[in-house]
């Protein structure tokens, strides 16, 4: 990024500059008011949720919602919070480590090494590229209904990505090939070469697309609708989705349900938000 | 090296989209003791002019693309103004990004689920007691997510609330790429404001903007979570809202008919490869990268 600003505004705008902060407070808050009114809510009772503007009011603030909550989902019959919440986080990693691992290497072998019909994997990674889960939702779920409420299957399709590799062949190609040829001259194969190398020089691609990858695994909800029906495998969004639909409904709970929902993506979020946004900004303008 | 990832892919994508094609001409119906028969293009047919099945499928159709066609627009042109307001060297402007781009990490079933609430048809719901307030007690309770006039509206704007720091992030860095001393020449010839905007930004972000907009038209077609969500257990009217994607899950999952929803994902497919091509040959000629 260049020293200049890119609207080149000079200092002695101090109006102007004012104006800028008003419109932009004016629409963060209108646009913070959902999550604003999800963390009070969450903090008051129950019946003082769905309750008009007073909604917004802090008052009796606790966290009896939250240990509510865990004590509702604490049987057989109704799923364990911890249970749902563990099921997503296994997932996640499963899906963000495998991931990473057979993405990046396959991205390596796309990119870096000669190999016969590597083009033309290329292209059926392109293609695949195009077809959204969505398109393969119905028959994997006819394909696999034996499979239903089984713990792998929920993460086995979301391991190899076609726009991971994608984006991992990106960064592969701004590395020069001369730090390639120095390994091999040591006599580093390309496994050694790969995992000593290039990974580590890599480190920026790996966190993007470990944000990226955990983000969407975390807010997954089509797949398991169609394949989670017992609670002993249920992630935490399709169990939000089973919760609020409770008559009647408890607010306050409810709430606090979603916070716990949404505070690992949350937390995750703040601490790599840049990576975050660098990989999704460059892929786009990239492609 | 490659072998993992690629094996993974054509389990995973490659066979059953090729899966979904050969379905849709079969009467296939998950749970049946009867034998899948070849059908032909009846699935088709039956989706577009049988007069007793394709009703639901059709206006899933038209809700789609009324959902894209308003939110596409909606949501570039909001994500550009943001953009725009946040593409500035002022104090604590990262944090305003961070703001705008917050609900994009939010789970689509907890954006659905704090919207129901705001929604919310008794007059204690936040938008009916806040118009409520500002008419004086005028304003009667209304039932935004059930009413069919007003449901496929409460969609799109959660949607878009959700949605909208995605693609103004995009837009953000296709503005960074615009060379500062372009801005500087247009203020040495005076240019106002909106003549740099007009001059300088547009034609800068063209194709950025383009991809922006193509991107949303296919997510817009993917809708499917918020909808389910809602319909379940929200009280939105779901005539008014199903989608294309919302239809396919249904018609396998509540109908056991693989068949026909294997049917519906390949049009869904067809809709989402159309938005696609259209996309590379708009964005090709003023892609300099």
């Amino acid at each position: 990024m260049s020293t200049t600003t890119s609207t080149g505004m000079p200092r002695r705008q101090p109006l102007r500059r004012f104006l800028d902060y008003a419109v932009l407070s004016v629409l963060a808050f209108v646009f913070a008011l959902p999550v604003i009114y999800l963390f009070l809510g969450s903090l008051k009772p129950s019946d003082e949720v769905l309750d008009g503007l007073s909604g917004f009011l802090p008052t009796h603030l606790s966290f009896d919602n939250y240990s509510a909550v865990l004590d509702a989902l604490n049987s057989d019959s109704t799923g364990y919070f911890w249970r749902f919440m563990g099921i997503s986080l296994l997932l996640a990693f499963v899906v963000v480590t495998g991931g990473l691992f057979v993405n990046s290497m396959a991205a390596y072998g796309l990119s870096r090494l000669k190999w016969r019909g590597r083009e033309a994997v290329f292209t059926l990674v392109l293609l695949l590229m195009l077809v959204p889960f969505e398109s393969v939702a119905v028959p994997l779920f006819y394909m696999f209904n034996d499979q239903r409420n089984t713990l792998p299957i929920l993460a086995l399709p979301f391991i190899a990505n076609a726009f991971s590799i994608y984006q991992f062949h990106t960064f592969f190609r701004t590395i020069p090939p001369s730090i390639e040829e120095a390994a091999r001259i040591d006599g580093a194969g390309p496994w050694r070469t790969f995992f000593a190398i290039i990974v580590p020089m890599s480190k920026p691609a790996f966190a993007s697309v470990a944000i990226l990858t955990f983000l969407t695994q975390w807010g997954s909800f089509l797949w398991p609708v169609l394949m989670v029906s017992d609670p002993s495998v249920r992630p935490l969004p399709l169990e939000m989705s089973v919760f609020q639909g409770q008559l009647p409904p408890d607010w306050g709970q409810i709430l606090a349900f979603g916070v716990l929902l949404v505070l690992p993506v949350l937390v995750v979020f703040a601490f790599f938000q840049r990576w975050f946004v660098q990989g999704v900004a460059s892929s786009a303008v990239k492609g | 090296m490659s072998g993992p990832a690629v094996a993974g892919l054509i389990a995973f994508v490659g066979i059953p989209f090729c899966y979904a094609v050969v379905l849709s001409f079969y009467n296939v119906r998950l749970g049946s003791p009867l034998e899948p028969t070849f059908f032909g293009v009846e699935q088709y047919r039956r989706l577009f002019t049988d007069p007793d099945l394709s009703g639901p499928f059709l206006r899933a159709l038209l809700n789609n693309l009324t959902f894209a066609v308003v939110v596409v627009p909606l949501q570039t042109g909001l994500a550009l103004g943001l953009a725009i307001l946040l593409n500035r060297k002022l104090k604590a402007i990262g944090l305003f990004r961070s703001l705008f781009f917050m609900p994009v990490v939010f789970p689509m079933a907890l954006v659905a689920v704090i919207w129901r609430l705001i929604l919310a048809r008794s007059d204690q719901g936040m938008l009916n007691s806040a118009l409520d307030a500002v008419s004086f007690g005028h304003w009667g309770a209304f039932d935004w997510l059930g009413d069919g006039l007003t449901a496929m509206a409460s969609i799109i704007v959660l949607s878009v609330w959700q949605g909208v720091g995605f693609q103004m992030v995009i837009l953000l860095a296709g503005l960074q790429q615009i060379p500062g001393e372009l801005y500087e020449a247009a203020e040495l010839d005076r240019a106002s404001r909106w003549q740099q905007f007009r001059h300088v930004t547009l034609p800068g972000i063209r194709g950025t903007l383009v991809f922006v907009a193509m991107l949303t038209s296919v997510l817009s077609f993917r809708v499917f979570d918020q909808v389910y969500v809602l319909v379940k257990g929200g009280g939105l009217d779901e005539d008014a809202t199903r989608t294309v994607m919302y239809q396919a899950v249904t018609t396998a999952f509540d109908q056991n008919n693989i068949g026909q929803a294997s049917a519906i994902t390949v049009v869904f497919f067809l809709i989402v490869v159309a938005l696609t091509l259209i996309q590379r040959r708009v964005v090709r000629p003023g892609n300099e990268d």
